[in-house]
C-alpha cells in the first residue's frame, strides 16, 4: 500500500476507534442550530438566512476537527516518524487533508439533514448545495491542514489556529453562503450566479492545495 | 457649536490627510526612540571596550583597537 | 549580482529625497492641477491618498510573500527580515487605508463604515489576517522555526490577498453597489496626478522598509559586538523580541550551514 494510503487508513482507523472529533463536531452543529433558532427567534429559514446559519456553523464545527488534526502526531511522536521515513513528507499533507475532507463529509451527512428537518421548507436545493459543500470542504481541508500544522508546533496552539484560519476562510464563506442563498430559497433553488460561486470555490481550492503542497515540507523540517 | 469657517468636505479631506501624516509621524517617533537606544548602547559598549573585560582574559591593545574599528564600521555602515 | 549591487547603491538618503520630491509633486498635482470631481466634489481628493495607500499595501503583502519564498528557498535569514518588515509596513499602511476609507465614507455617505465598499471590506479581512502574524511569531520560540513558519504564513496570506479581493467583489450586491471612485476611467489630468501619488506612496513604502531594515541590522550588530566584548546580552528588552534579528554575518553563516 502506498504511504498515502497507509497514513490515511491509520487516521481513519484511529478516528473510528477513539471517536475523537466526529461526535463532537456533530453535536456542536446541532446545538448551534438550536442556539440559532432561539437567537434569531425563527422556526423556518430560507435563502440567505438559511445559508447564513448553516455555512458558519459547519465552518466552526470544522475548526474543532482542525484543532485536533495533529493530536496523535504531537502526543506519540508521529512527526519524528514521518521525518525519518524515506517518503515524501508532502504525503502527510495529502493524507491529513483527505482525512479532514472525509470527516467534513460525514459531518455534513449528519448535520445537513437535521438542519433541513429543523428549518427548511424545501429540500430540492440540497443536492446542488452538496456540490458546493464538497468544494468548500476541500478548501477547508487545504487551508486547515497547513494552519493546523503551524499551530501544532507553536505554544498557543488552540488559540492560534482559529485566529489565523477565520480570515483565511472568508472567501469560502462568501462563495458557499452566496450559493446557498440562491439554492435554499423558499420557492425552490435558483441558479443565479451558481457558476461564479463554483469558480471561486474551485480557484480557492486549487490555490491553497498548491500552497499547502509546496510549503508543507518546510513546516515539517526540524 | 462654533461655526467653523471650514466647509464640511474640506474638513474630511483635511482629516484624512492629517490621519496619514499622524501615522507617519508616530512611526518615525517610534523608530527615533529605537535609534536613541542603539546610540546609548553603543556609548556604553565603547566604554566597555576601553577597559579590561570582566572575564579577566588578557586582552591586548590590538584586540581592543580591532573592536573599536568594528564599532566605527557599524556606525558608518548605517549612515548610508 | 549586478542588480543587487545596483539596488544597494540606491542609498537610504537618496530614497528619502526621491520620496519627498515625488510625493510633493503628486499632491501638488492632485490639489492644484487635477480638476474637482463632478460627482463627489472636493471630497474626492481623498482618492489620491486612500487608493495609493491601498495599492501599495496590497502589493507590499504580495511582495512579502515572494520574499518569504526566497527565504524558504535559500534559508538565508535576511529574506525573512525583509519579509517581516514588508508585512509590518503594509499592516501600518493598511491601518491608514481603513482610517482614510472611513473618513471618506463619512464624508461621502454620512456613515463611518460601508459594507458595500469592496476595498474597505477586503482590507478589513486582510488586516485581520495579517494581524495574526505577530502572535504567530511570538508563539514560536525557536528562531529558525519561527522564521520558517512565518514564511509559510506570508506565502499563504500573499496568495490569499488577490483571491480575497475577487471574493469580496463577487459578494457585492449587483444592485446599488456603493464604491468609492476607482482608478479606471479617469480623465487625463486626474490620472496623471493619481499615478504620481501612487509612485510617491510606493517610494515611501520602499524608503520606510529600507529604513527599518537598516535599524534592525544596527541593533543586531550591536548585540554581536556586545557579546563579543563579553558584556553579555545587555539589559533585557521589555518584551521578548519577535522580530527577526538581521545581522549581515549571522545570515551568511546560517545560509552556509544549510548547504
Amino acid at each position: 500500500m502506498s504511504p498515502f494510503g497507509a497514513l490515511l487508513r491509520k487516521d481513519l482507523r484511529v478516528e473510528l476507534r477513539t471517536l475523537r472529533s466526529l461526535p463532537a463536531m456533530a453535536l456542536f452543529a446541532v446545538s448551534a442550530f438550536v442556539i440559532f433558532r432561539f437567537g434569531l427567534d425563527r422556526t423556518t429559514l430560507d435563502g440567505g438566512l438559511a445559508a447564513g446559519v448553516l455555512v458558519p456553523t459547519l465552518l466552526f464545527a470544522a475548526l474543532l476537527a482542525i484543532n485536533r488534526l495533529f493530536v496523535a502526531e504531537r502526543e506519540e511522536g508521529g512527526f519524528d516518524l514521518i521525518r525519518l521515513a524515506p517518503i515524501d513528507r508532502t504525503v502527510l499533507f495529502a493524507a491529513k487533508a483527505s482525512a479532514l475532507v472525509i470527516y467534513l463529509v460525514i459531518l455534513e451527512l449528519i448535520a445537513v439533514p437535521i438542519f433541513a428537518l429543523f428549518f427548511l421548507d424545501s429540500v430540492s436545493g440540497l443536492l446542488p448545495f452538496a456540490l458546493v459543500l464538497l468544494l468548500t470542504n476541500i478548501g477547508l481541508a487545504a487551508t486547515g491542514t497547513v494552519i493546523s500544522t503551524i499551530a501544532t508546533m507553536s505554544s498557543a496552539r488552540d488559540l492560534l489556529a482559529p485566529l489565523i484560519l477565520l480570515p483565511l476562510l472568508i472567501p469560502l464563506v462568501i462563495a458557499a453562503a452566496g450559493a446557498g442563498e440562491h439554492l435554499l430559497a423558499s420557492d425552490g433553488p435558483d441558479y443565479g450566479r451558481f457558476g461564479t460561486w463554483l469558480a471561486l470555490l474551485g480557484l480557492y481550492d486549487l490555490i491553497f492545495l498548491l500552497v499547502g503542497y509546496a510549503t508543507f515540507d518546510f513546516l515539517l523540517e526540524d | 457649536m462654533i461655526p467653523l469657517a471650514i466647509e464640511n468636505s474640506d474638513r474630511y479631506v483635511g482629516g484624512a490627510y492629517l490621519v496619514f501624516l499622524l501615522l507617519l509621524l508616530i512611526y518615525v517617533a517610534i523608530m527615533a526612540a529605537k535609534l536613541q537606544r542603539v546610540q546609548r548602547d553603543l556609548g556604553s559598549l565603547a566604554e566597555l571596550a576601553e577597559r579590561p573585560s570582566r572575564e579577566g582574559a588578557d586582552r591586548d591593545v590590538g584586540q581592543i583597537r580591532d573592536r573599536e574599528q568594528e564599532i566605527q564600521a557599524v556606525r558608518q555602515g548605517d549612515r548610508g | 549580482m549586478d542588480m543587487a549591487r545596483a539596488l544597494r547603491s540606491i542609498t537610504l538618503r537618496r530614497l528619502a529625497i526621491a520620496t519627498v520630491l515625488v510625493m510633493g509633486a503628486g499632491y501638488g498635482l492632485a490639489f492644484l492641477y487635477a480638476p474637482e470631481d463632478a460627482d463627489q466634489g472636493f471630497i474626492q481628493k481623498i482618492f489620491y491618498l486612500h487608493v495609493p495607500l491601498a495599492i501599495v499595501a496590497l502589493v507590499g503583502f504580495i511582495v512579502a510573500g515572494l520574499l518569504a519564498i526566497q527565504h524558504l528557498r535559500t534559508g538565508d535569514s535576511k529574506w525573512d527580515a525583509r519579509s517581516y518588515v514588508s508585512i509590518h509596513l503594509s499592516v501600518i499602511f493598511g491601518v491608514g487605508v481603513l482610517l482614510t476609507g472611513a473618513i471618506w465614507a463619512k464624508g461621502s455617505w454620512g456613515v463611518w463604515w460601508e459594507w458595500r465598499e469592496p476595498t474597505l471590506v477586503s482590507f478589513l479581512i486582510v488586516f485581520l489576517l495579517y494581524a495574526t502574524y505577530y502572535p504567530l511569531r511570538y508563539a514560536i520560540e525557536d528562531r529558525d522555526r519561527q522564521a520558517r513558519y512565518a514564511s509559510v504564513f506570508a506565502i499563504t496570506a500573499g496568495a490569499f490577498v488577490p483571491l480575497n479581493f475577487a471574493a469580496v467583489r463577487a459578494a457585492q450586491p449587483l444592485v446599488h453597489p456603493r464604491t468609492f471612485s476607482d482608478a479606471g476611467g479617469l480623465p487625463g489630468s486626474m490620472l496623471l496626478a493619481f499615478l504620481v501619488c501612487l509612485a510617491g506612496m510606493a517610494l515611501l513604502w520602499v524608503t520606510l522598509v529600507r529604513f527599518e531594515l537598516t535599524s534592525k541590522r544596527a541593533s543586531g550588530d550591536l548585540k554581536r559586538i556586545r557579546r563579543a566584548l563579553g558584556g553579555g546580552d545587555g539589559p533585557p528588552s521589555p518584551a521578548r523580541s519577535i522580530a527577526p534579528v538581521a545581522t549581515s554575518a549571522m545570515s551568511q553563516m546560517r545560509a552556509e550551514g544549510r548547504r
